[in-house]
């Protein structure tokens, strides 16, 4: 084994044999006995007065044991946590209204959640949810973002006295001042909208507390376990140390199972003491449409300004942003789109306005992507009309504004997410452009395959676009590496897994540093007795911060491991050398396992030198200062059938830089999975809302997850450009994937459509592209 | 109600409500937590098991159905020792997994799939699972990894 | 996701079955394969007091060939079971071609011809092929045996001509003529959905190559499944032309159909759907009929 032979190689995953035969624990698989289930009374309405609930007939129905509504809550009931506070943006106005466990006296969205009931089983549980009677006043519903704004409005939340959630302007120069030089500017109106998560595994929870010992255990579907125990601990009045939270495995993550404090979450662990036994509840897919956040529409009004060559001389933007009912992740979302819009290129000046809007719907926080979808269509779109406009090859015009490597660190001059300014550490876009277009053949394409295909009459057409996404933000995560008497290493950190291959590709990170084999590091995440400190895995941070922190923690074993190695063998610690769970003595025989230096390490007699610790063990924390910025070009091949607006995905073609590689496999992996969420974004998925705020599709029969027929094969290259801002280089990639998508698939209809028609909104179906081909109306409700 | 039915070559007796979903009894009944459930309604595939050798939604199945059948989920897979099952294997070596909740459902869909198409084009393949919901892989190492599983299976076979 | 409490029977014998739904009444749902009811009941949206469940009753899951040469389907007998077998290739192949269109395999493993068909849903493809066909079912209730062509039988959104008290034991297919030919085309979201619009095409071609019968039956576009008589008209008497399957698609799309809006599909787009896939059906199923295709009008 030589020096780092795992860093960079697409080693198999540690976990899969588990969960390929069906051992691995999910929230649903653990059977306690005793325990009891929950299920939720939802409002039908998406905005009224709750006048009544009366719960008699289900306290009496058999096999329930309690029901429990706002007013039995007593002083438990109190609005949640603001999660994520908003950067300090200049003159920023910030509407708080945080989650309520139950609606006491109003309903704000359908699926609200009115009372919980608990019983021997769930289908006892669901019987007894229709023995509740239940009485609302239906009050005029807010679903449409400008009308939400309108001054005759209904307001959501009387207290505020506005449906405005937010209103925040981020600048950068003067763009005014930059548009009346322009010679040319282009201004356009679009929408955008996304849809739900789509994690196959519903969210859950687990709680049981135990009154011997007075501890309590939540199983817990979250992205976040370290946070929900802090949070959970404070609001149950308990101490974090009597509080274990347990993220096991998960199927799937993707934003919302995030440290959300969502009503059932804050409820089941209250229930569980309350009753002396578990409670579980288990989100099941109906729920999941109303009671799990998602993302939703954005409307954009944008203009670029560009010189007589395409360069941008500035953009303004001024949008809307759909919050849904209640805010607690406070502004990530629309700042993530002001943010990202702005991509690889160079942009003087930048006027960004945008209004976020209470709406009696579903909250929206992150979702694969976080609002960097829309901000790339917009820029990505404008660029293209530009391009048009100016007769500029569409390659060309992106090449001539591309930053270049070195204008890196480049500071954006706004605040991003994490309230650090917007400053790209490292890039080099260009050869990823190149490589992208070389790949999907460019120039072949429109000067041969495409001429010739429209000669035959067929439609296809051809995207390619570019974006940067931010990742790997800070605070901090931490880790634990211990050698064990068997040589054998535990590693334990606090973020949570969903898929990301964290027990392999961590233990790819130590295994280098300890010269052991990757199967033998044991990787324990998600449950905070095992680690007690940092925040969880979202915002692509997971390889970037955690695995950061596990480089740092292995190093400093290293350290003790030679120190001690060479008392032992009586050697120089520059003559030692790690491989193959020994440290040996170069160009010898001479030698010592891993797990006799790890005995000698915590000896039962004799003293440890003072100030020294016992064991191979190091704890380390890795905070970053900001972000690190990953990037890609994605391109692709459409094919429309001219007759039924059918559109087939001929090629896909991605080239994606998230710096240095730590496991190739898994990259793609992520970026194959990031691209099926932008194609369902783009071809199938939306959330469609009558005026009534009723979702009309909340069902996987009427909400359409792409399917393995829908998908098509991804072919995926790489440029690296390290990042400066952690020890390993590494960039996020969780989220890459899903974010061009929409602007690529854009502009690809429109090659194929010859511009026939502007594309300015996403999603799009074969029955939109169809009416806004041939000037046909859509249902009303579709295109609301 | 009674019913006796054999799960993975074991006989099971139990006392049943009508109601009760295959699924659920499977998972909480017999505690075979490895067939998974995802949307109930029979979209998703996630909690798809072999009935009489026939891959079916166990969500749109009463266990009351199941009496007298024989039934395989994932955990009878495997032949044991710690041995996977050649598409077990090929999943894990060609990355067909992320966060693993569909994976058992793709597997039992695979099983009779590939006895009756031992080489199977991508094309087939992806028509085969395109009844089984997939968030995380793209599904692009899943069709690898089939067509990985048919030819390791094709060598045991000669 | 749990469905209500109900109770259960299972009977051996098409006797019990009807006494059963003697007994209970509008109470009592049929369970066949389950497909469409089970989610429905998951949903809470179906709550029927009695479920009697067809799948141990005797003798409903043969498929034979019936005396004139055609098929005759038991109605219990399983989507996959029908599309693997090699019977119902060679005498229905309009069958045996769309059943790979209905949902997807593991539902298939379940559904059953007859539970699908008196399921009677507008955007499903079996009942559109029947129309097509000109099958009819046979029905058996408290006043004994009837038949019933699939002309009469779809009545409405998820309505039939079944009376109360009665169950679909058998399908049956007429046989193929000399000269026939056959289609079924439909465009989907996804492979496996509900179709935005589904065709199915049956032709007959005189031995002079004059269209002799055209049935061509249409879903996802009403309130049931239908027949495109106008589009008929354009065709039967003539020689088929793609001149006169162009008229006959046109006819389809603007004048034979009733379709809705819903946020998959426009009116607009629906009809212009029709249109082309009636267009090609044809195409492809007076190719089939060994038909040789002008290219104007005759």
């Amino acid at each position: 084994m030589g020096a780092h032979p795992y860093v960079g190689a697409g080693v198999v995953r540690n976990e899969d044999a588990q969960l390929l035969t069906g051992r691995a624990i999910f929230v649903d698989d653990v059977h306690l006995a005793g325990t009891l289930h929950a299920a939720f009374l939802r409002s039908d309405f998406a905005h009224g007065r709750l006048l009544s609930l009366d719960t008699s007939a289900a306290r009496r129905r058999e096999g329930v044991i309690a029901v429990y509504t706002a007013e039995d809550l007593g002083d438990y009931w109190c609005h949640g946590p603001l999660l994520v506070p908003p950067p300090p943006i200049a003159g920023l106005t910030f509407n708080t209204a945080t989650l309520v466990p139950l609606a006491r006296d109003r309903v704000v969205h359908v699926g609200e959640p009115m009372a919980v009931v608990v019983a021997e089983s769930r289908y006892i549980a669901e019987d007894a949810l229709e023995d509740i009677v239940v009485d609302i006043e239906p009050l005029p519903v807010v679903v449409g973002l400008e009308e939400a704004l309108a001054p005759d409005s209904p307001v959501i939340h009387e207290a505020l006295g506005t449906n405005v959630a937010a209103h925040a302007v981020q600048r950068k120069g003067d763009y005014e001042a930059a548009r009346s030089e322009a010679h040319t500017v282009v201004s356009r109106k679009f929408s955008y909208d996304r849809g739900v998560a789509g994690s196959l595994e519903n969210r859950g929870i687990l709680a049981d507390w135990n009154p011997r010992n007075e501890e309590l255990t939540v199983w817990d579907t979250t992205q976040a376990p370290i946070p929900i125990r802090n949070g959970l601990a404070e609001r149950l009045g308990l101490l974090q140390s009597q509080v274990r939270v347990v993220a096991p495995f998960l199927g799937g993550g993707f934003g919302p199972k995030m440290m959300m404090f969502y009503p059932e979450e804050v409820l089941i662990p209250w229930i569980s003491m309350r009753l002396g036994r578990p409670v579980k509840w288990i989100e099941d897919r109906a729920e999941s449409f109303f009671a799990t956040a998602n993302e939703r529409l954005q409307l954009h009004e944008a203009e670029l300004a560009v010189d007589s060559e395409g360069r941008i001389l500035g953009v303004k933007d001024v949008f809307l942003h759909d919050s849904g009912a209640y805010d607690p992740y406070g502004i990530t979302v629309p700042i993530n789109t002001q943010c990202t819009l702005l991509g690889p290129y160079r942009v003087p000046n930048y006027y960004s306005e945008f209004t976020a809007v209470f709406t009696n719907k579903t909250i929206v926080t992150p979702v694969r992507g976080a609002g960097r979808q829309h901000g790339v269509f917009v820029m990505e779109r404008l660029l293209d009309f530009a391009a048009k406009e100016l007769g500029i090859d569409r390659v060309e015009i992106r090449k001539r504004n591309f930053l270049t490597p070195d204008e890196f660190p480049h500071n954006h001059e706004i605040l991003f997410q994490d309230s650090a300014p917007l400053v790209y550490d490292s890039g080099d876009y260009l050869p990823a452009m190149e490589k992208a277009a070389e790949m999907i053949g460019y120039r072949e394409f429109l000067e041969e395959e495409q001429p010739k295909a429209r000669d035959a009459g067929r439609q296809l057409g051809l995207g390619i676009v570019s974006y940067v996404e931010g990742t790997g933000i800070g605070p901090y995560e931490g880790a634990r590496v211990s050698v064990e008497p068997s040589g054998k290493v535990q590693l334990a950190t606090g973020v949570g897994t969903q898929g990301q291959g964290h027990f392999t590709t961590f233990a790819q990170i130590v295994a280098d540093q300890l010269g052991v084999d990757v199967t033998d590091v044991n990787v324990a995440t998600g449950d905070t007795r095992e680690f007690s400190w940092g925040t969880g895995t979202f915002a692509s941070r997971g390889i970037v911060v955690a695995g950061s922190a596990c480089h740092e923690a292995a190093i400093v074993v290293r350290k003790k491991i030679l120190a001690l190695a060479s008392e032992a063998l009586e050697a120089a610690e520059d003559d030692l050398e790690l491989a193959d769970g020994v440290v040996r003595v170069k160009g010898s025989d001479l030698s010592i396992s891993l797990g006799e230096l790890a005995v000698r390490a915590n000896p039962l007699r004799g003293t440890v030198e003072p100030g020294a610790e016992p064991g191979l063990e190091a704890t380390s924390y890795f905070g970053p200062a900001r972000g690190t910025t990953a990037s890609g070009v994605h391109a692709m091949i459409v094919e429309i059938d001219p007759e039924t607006s059918e559109v087939s995905i001929q090629r896909y073609v991605v080239v994606h830089d998230c710096g240095r590689l730590v496991n190739p496999v898994i990259v793609d992996g992520q970026i194959h999975g990031g691209v099926a969420h932008g194609i369902g974004n783009a071809f199938f998925e939306e959330l469609v809302y009558d005026d009534q705020g009723q979702l009309l599709n909340a069902s996987f029969m009427d909400y359409l997850l792409p399917t393995a027929t829908d998908v098509p094969h991804m072919e995926v290259a790489h440029v690296e450009t390290p990042s400066p801002l952690n020890p390993l280089g590494v960039k996020g990639v969780g989220e890459a994937g899903a974010i061009p998508v929409g602007a690529l698939y854009a502009q690809a209809l429109e090659d194929a459509l010859q511009g026939a028609v502007e594309i300015l909104e996403m999603p799009l179906s074969p029955g939109r592209l169809f009416d806004l081909v041939h000037g046909t109306p859509s249902d009303p409700e579709a295109a609301s | 109600m009674e019913i006796t039915l054999t799960v993975n070559g074991v006989e099971h007796r139990a006392d049943v409500e009508p109601r009760l979903l295959l699924s659920d009894f499977l998972r909480h009944a017999l505690e075979l937590t490895g067939t998974h459930v995802g949307c109930e309604h029979g979209v998703c595939g996630a909690c798809t098991v072999l009935m009489d050798g026939a891959a079916v939604r166990s969500c749109l199945v009463f266990a009351v159905q199941a009496d007298g059948c024989e039934l395989a989920t994932v955990e009878g897979l495997a032949p044991g020792g710690g041995e996977l099952h050649p598409i077990q294997d090929a999943f894990r070596e060609a990355h067909g997994l992320q966060c693993g909740f569909c994976t058992p459902g793709i597997l039992m869909t695979l099983v009779p799939f590939l006895r009756e198409n031992p080489d199977p084009s991508e094309a087939e393949v992806r028509a085969a699972l395109s009844g089984n919901l997939c968030r995380c892989t793209g599904y692009q190492n899943i069709v690898a990894a089939t067509r990985l599983a048919a030819s390791k299976m094709r060598e045991v076979e000669v | 996701m749990k469905p209500a409490p109900f109770e259960y029977r299972r009977p051996d014998t098409v006797e019990e079955v009807l006494h059963l739904l003697a007994e209970y009444g509008d109470e009592a749902k049929l369970l066949a394969g389950g497909q469409s009811l089970i989610p429905t009941m998951n949903f809470r949206l179906a709550q029927p007091a009695v479920l009697i469940d067809l799948n141990a009753v005797k003798g409903l899951d043969s498929v034979d060939e019936a005396d004139d040469g055609g098929l005759r389907l038991g109605a219990m007998v399983r989507q996959a079971a029908a599309e693997r077998s090699a019977l119902v290739a060679e005498k229905v192949p309009l069958l045996a071609e769309t059943l790979p269109f209905v949902a997807h395999a593991q539902i298939r493993n379940r559904g059953t011809i007859g539970g699908n068909l008196a399921h009677a849903d507008p955007r499903s493809e079996l009942p559109a092929v029947m129309l097509a066909l000109g099958a009819s079912v046979r029905v058996r209730g408290p006043d004994g045996e009837r038949s019933i062509g699939a002309g009469d039988f779809f009545t409405g959104f998820f309505g039939t001509a079944l009376e109360e008290g009665e169950l679909l034991t058998e399908v049956v297919l007429p046989p193929a003529v000399e000269g026939g030919g056959q289609a079924f085309l439909e465009v989907s979201r996804r492979l496996g959905d509900y179709a935005m619009v589904g065709v199915a095409a049956s032709v007959v071609c005189d031995p002079a190559g004059r269209c002799h019968r055209a049935s061509i039956a249409l879903l996802s576009v009403g309130s049931r499944p239908m027949l495109a008589e106008q589009a008929s008209a354009c065709l039967v008497g003539e020689r088929p032309s793609s001149a006169a399957v162009l008229a006959a698609g046109h006819a389809a799309g603007n004048k034979d159909i009733d379709p809705q809006a819903d946020m998959h599909a426009s009116v607009a787009y629906r009809r212009h759907l029709a249109t082309v896939l009636v267009r090609r059906a044809l195409t492809a199923a007076f190719e089939r009929a060994g038909c040789v295709m002008g290219e104007g009008a005759s």
